[in-house]
């Protein structure tokens, strides 16, 4: 499994997510952002940190950086994409996946271990994990607020596209407790809470972040 | 009520990483001529009559505005 | 008009604003002896913010030199670089060498709190590159007046955002630090920025411009009137004024963190294709101070064409260029058959570099603007021969009435449960959770521990999993009541926080704030810490690698409490034998007090928090003993013995019993004898409380008996409660301590 791992001016998780990757066993691949081509890779992720400094909007430069063209395209034509943090700003930037992320409600940055509730286990990234279990991996966010208007809340809802949901005290203001969302195919998932960050008890709280790119290796094994 | 405007800009001579995170990614758009740009902050209020200038002034100076690094100007316009 | 060298050989009468510039009658006089000649107006402006308390050390100078004269050659062997270089470097082994420094960013955090924060950041993180290193983490010491102050209110929620969106957008994990309140730091607050880094060892880059012909780069941002302030003097009476009006020119300077994030992925790119000879980052006094620097510590001199150097302002002068402190610039020396490769690198990441100059073989550095010479200096007058001050020193007359007044006659409570409970509220002890949250802790996947344990952790090789571990402390009242005491009390706090996370402490940095060094008695604090860290230091058989002094922190003529923040770096071989600081990871724990405990209560939080009092004599501290501890900690990481260790320091044992528990979010059942509000409160030094498997107890314990340190089982952790109980006190439910020690930030800042 060789997943591509996008490296913007400015991304700062990158190393994680390609360690994350290499813990399930795949390679891989770092992917500039002036890059014209995604290098035969069979998934990209989309990692976080502040792409250009998110000076304008967060994630609203990175999405026309070249190789986000070919991300387009190929997510289009069904290619599993993750987009982390950041990387799920860029995502709803380049309207992979509907809504926005906003300011916290509180206006601060949180970091904190959250508990996150499996909502949807179909997506190419959620396939090992049960339905309705609670996971807890980071979040470290200061626009992570997920806003969409009424048709896309009850769309998204009615769809089953909802894949995480955070437990408890809802830590950013998110619509309906939201912390991650897909498209209609599963394809591509975004979300804010930081699985990459939660693959070794050792410097996370749990691994239990690993699952998403165990599922990953699951679904392109099965493609 | 009157509508009063805030525009709260940083100071010419104060680094503008925003603006010039927009300036630098205009031409990998395609965008050419545009030497330089500068991010600010825009406020619209809606103000009671009887504020007067002196108040809105101080509201501009004292809250809106950092005044050690931030510009800003006031004006009413027409509601 | 610009102010040429000629210029000023045909004006030698020409009246200078060197008053203005904060030079002295006398230092003024030096410069034109060593010119023969009135200097210009950008050699003024270079010489007088070189010679300023901040970049000359020139007040501290000869007592610093006393860290030097205490280190001996077996605590250096593992030094790679100290004082006098951008940060110290160490060897930790498996070929790695690990850089740290702690730097102080004060007044600038005063005026614009989130920028001056933000800045801080980013300046030491420069510092750490500029060695050659990759920045790897940071930490911010931070001090502020009353929690409740208007002033609080408005700098600590702007210092912390600062701290936070700077260091988060940089991508750097913030894994420690202090947050700590005193009255005195009102309109003074106090911040500090640690960073550490590392690299292979033989990737060390050190600052020096040698080599004839080799060419001076300038990479970064661009250059515009941040921070000259000062400068601006000079600016009104020379700056050709046809753009009409300049306003006066503000002394901030305004961080943009994504430009150093690019920088330093295309320092450490070009760093390791082997194309760079000398680097120096540009912090406060920019130009002036690299190029000084660059030149006075290598072997030739050199020549800069000031007018290649990217402007971001217009009809900036000479003095100007040269003192602007604009953030997010480095300075590289070149082989000229690199240059090329090295503005590649730089194209590929969208940084500007410009060749301003080059290295030659006069012992000049010479400076010219358009073709004219506007600068022509020795480097070594500038950058490393400034003036040098015996400042009097005088022991404040009110010391012996302020150590007389001791807390023995302060009246002791009866309900001590109440009182565990009103302290772990109290401002200084309470969670810093509402500040460390905004801090990102997890980037880069290399943190092992961070707030709120003893230490911040970070891996470094994550093939052997060998690691660092850091903590900074200070505790001022204690420097108060005795400066000399009070430094080695900081030390050890520092050396045992380290220790307590299994690692072995093995070098030191600081960075000494202070008041105004113009008063005696302020001189008087400075030279007994200096003596105290640096006797302490010996002892410990570690050594000082480097550090920052921060003078004229006061309001009017009051001083803060003389804060000499100490850093100690210690090497853990394996991250994974790392002890955390939570109790309850092990099923069955026993719970062990490591050292004495004395009834010492000068400068204690029970005092200061209950009372408002501050008198007597600070805990005594004794090194040997904080070592013996060390070694017992380290060896119950290396072989297991240890589950969870916490040291025990403001608010005593209760504190440490209240944090361990919820830390980890399990009850405990602690009986102790003798004095109770002793036992709880006091805050001798030398003490760890610690958890042991029941498994590992009499194997610990044989070994602390037969290394002679004192130990006494003091409870056991009890997975089934949810409360920490105290035999003949009662019980406090874990929620209402929660309560108490997690609500009063938020109570206070939200």
């Amino acid at each position: 499994m060789r997943v591509g791992v996008i490296t913007f001016p400015g991304t700062l998780d990158d190393v994680d997510a390609q360690r994350a990757v290499r813990y399930a066993d795949g390679e891989a691949v770092p992917l500039w952002h002036g890059d014209h081509d995604l290098k035969g890779v069979d998934a990209v992720i989309v990692p976080g940190g502040f792409s250009y400094g998110d000076y304008l909007r967060c994630g609203a430069i990175a999405r026309f950086a070249p190789v986000m063209q070919e991300v387009i395209e190929a997510a289009n034509k069904g290619m599993p994409v993750l987009g982390i943090c950041n990387g799920f700003q860029i995502l709803a930037e380049a309207h992979l996946l509907p809504g926005a992320l906003v300011r916290n409600h509180k206006l601060h940055f949180v970091c904190r271990d959250q508990w996150l509730k499996v909502e949807n286990n179909t997506t190419s990234w959620t396939g090992r994990y049960d339905l309705g279990a609670e996971i807890l991996v980071p979040l470290k966010s200061g626009e992570g607020g997920y806003q969409a208007d009424e048709d896309t809340l009850k769309e998204l809802e009615d769809d089953n596209r909802v894949v995480f949901r955070y437990v408890g005290e809802n830590p950013n203001g998110s619509r309906n407790n939201i912390a991650g969302i897909t498209n209609a195919r599963g394809n591509v998932v975004g979300l804010m809470p930081h699985p990459e960050h939660a693959i070794d008890a050792l410097t996370g709280p749990t691994d239990d972040g690993l699952g998403m790119f165990l599922s990953l290796l699951d679904s392109v094994v099965k493609a | 009520m009157a509508r009063v405007v805030v525009d709260v800009m940083p100071k010419p001579e104060i680094l503008d990483p925003q603006g010039q995170a927009v300036a630098n990614a205009l031409p990998r758009l395609g965008f050419d001529g545009v030497t330089a740009v500068r991010q600010g902050k825009h406020f619209e209020l809606e103000v009671a009559d009887d504020v007067d200038d002196a108040t809105l002034a101080k509201i501009a100076e004292t809250f809106l505005a950092n005044p050690v690094i931030e510009d800003w100007t006031v004006r009413r316009v027409e509601a | 008009m610009i102010d040429t060298v000629k210029n000023a050989e045909s004006t030698p009468d020409q009246e200078q604003p060197y008053q203005e510039l904060g030079l002295k009658d006398d230092e003024y006089a030096r410069i034109k002896e060593i010119l023969r000649r009135r200097p210009t107006d950008a050699e003024l402006a270079m010489y007088s913010v070189m010679w300023s308390e901040h970049c000359s050390y020139k007040s501290s100078k000869v007592h610093l030199k006393y860290f030097g004269d205490t280190t001996t050659d077996e605590m250096r062997s593992k030094m790679l670089a100290g004082i006098g270089e951008n940060a110290g470097v160490v060897d930790i082994g498996d070929g790695w060498a690990v850089t740290f420094k702690l730097e102080s960013h004060n007044h600038p955090s005063y005026v614009e709190p989130y920028q001056g924060a933000a800045t801080g950041v980013g300046g030491i993180v420069r510092d750490i590159l500029a060695m050659g290193a990759r920045p790897l983490a940071v930490m911010d010491p931070l001090r502020f007046g009353k929690p409740d102050a208007p002033d609080t209110k408005r700098v600590l929620p702007g210092i912390v955002a600062g701290v936070g969106g700077y260091g988060n957008c940089l991508g750097l994990p913030n894994i420690g630090g202090e947050v700590v309140f005193d009255e005195s730091y009102q309109g003074n607050p106090l911040v500090n920025a640690l960073c550490v880094g590392a690299m292979r060892v033989e990737d060390l880059h050190l600052a020096h411009a040698s080599g004839t012909g080799n060419k001076v780069i300038l990479y970064g941002a661009r250059t515009g009137l941040d921070g000259i302030g000062g400068v601006s003097v000079l600016a009104s009476e020379t700056f050709d004024d046809s753009a009409g009006k300049r306003k006066k020119l503000p002394s901030v300077q305004v961080g943009d963190p994504f430009t150093e994030k690019v920088l330093i992925e295309c320092s450490l790119e070009l760093f390791e294709k082997g194309i760079v000879a000398g680097i120096q980052d540009l912090g406060g006094a920019g130009l002036s101070c690299a190029t000084s620097e660059l030149a006075s510590a290598g072997d030739g001199g050199m020549h800069v064409y000031l007018e290649r150097v990217p402007l971001r302002a217009t009809g900036m002068t000479p003095a100007e260029i040269l003192s602007s402190e604009s953030q997010e610039r480095m300075c590289a020396v070149v082989e000229p058959a690199n240059v090329e490769a090295f503005l590649e690198v730089c194209a590929k990441w969208d940084v500007i570099a410009t060749e301003i100059g080059e290295v030659t073989d006069g012992d000049r550095l010479v400076i010219t603007y358009d073709g004219e010479v506007v600068v022509d200096v020795p480097p070594r007058t500038v950058a490393h021969e400034g003036p040098v001050y015996h400042r009097p020193i005088q022991r404040p007359a009110d010391q012996d009435e302020l150590q007389a007044n001791t807390p023995d006659s302060l009246p002791r409570p009866e309900n001590l449960l109440e009182l565990i409970k009103t302290m772990a509220a109290s401002p200084n002890l309470a969670s810093k959770k509402w500040v460390t949250q905004q801090y990102d802790r997890y980037v880069r996947g290399g943190t092992i521990l961070a707030q709120p344990s003893d230490g911040g952790m970070i891996r470094i090789d994550e093939e052997t999993g060998r690691g660092v571990a850091l903590s900074t402390d200070c505790n001022g009242r204690y420097t108060k009541l005795d400066p000399y005491e009070g430094a080695k009390l900081a030390l050890a706090e520092a050396y045992r926080n380290v220790a307590a996370t299994g690692a072995t402490p093995v070098a030191v940095t600081n960075c000494l704030n202070f008041g105004s060094p113009e008063d005696p008695a302020v001189m008087w604090q400075f030279e007994q810490a200096v003596k105290g860290l640096a006797d302490g230091c010996a002892e410990l058989g570690i050594p000082v690698t480097g550090g920052n002094v921060s003078f004229y922190n006061q309001t009017g003529s009051t001083a803060i409490l003389p804060t000499p923040v100490v850093g100690v770096l210690g090497v853990i071989d394996d991250v994974r034998r790392r002890i955390p600081t939570g109790i309850g990871a092990e099923a069955g724990e026993t719970l062990l007090l490591l050292g004495e405990t004395r009834d010492e209560f000068g400068g204690s939080e029970w005092a200061h928090h209950v009372h408002g009092h501050l008198g007597g004599l600070p805990p005594k501290v004794d090194l040997q003993r904080e070592k013996l501890l060390g070694q017992v900690l380290v060896a119950g990481s290396r072989d297991g013995m240890v589950s969870a260790a916490h040291d025990l320091s403001e608010g005593g044992l209760a504190q440490a019993l209240v944090e361990t528990c919820l830390i980890g979010e399990v009850g405990a059942r602690v009986f102790l004898q003798g004095d109770l509000f002793t036992e709880l409160f006091s805050e001798s030094a030398g003490r760890v409380l610690v958890a042991v498997p029941r498994t590992e107890e009499q194997r610990f314990t044989d070994m602390c008996t037969a290394r002679r340190l004192p130990w006494r089982k003091v409870g056991v952790v009890d997975p089934e409660s949810n409360a920490l109980e105290i035999q003949d006190l009662g019980e406090l439910p874990l929620d209402e301590l929660r309560e108490a020690w997690e609500g009063t930030l938020p109570a206070l800042f939200d």
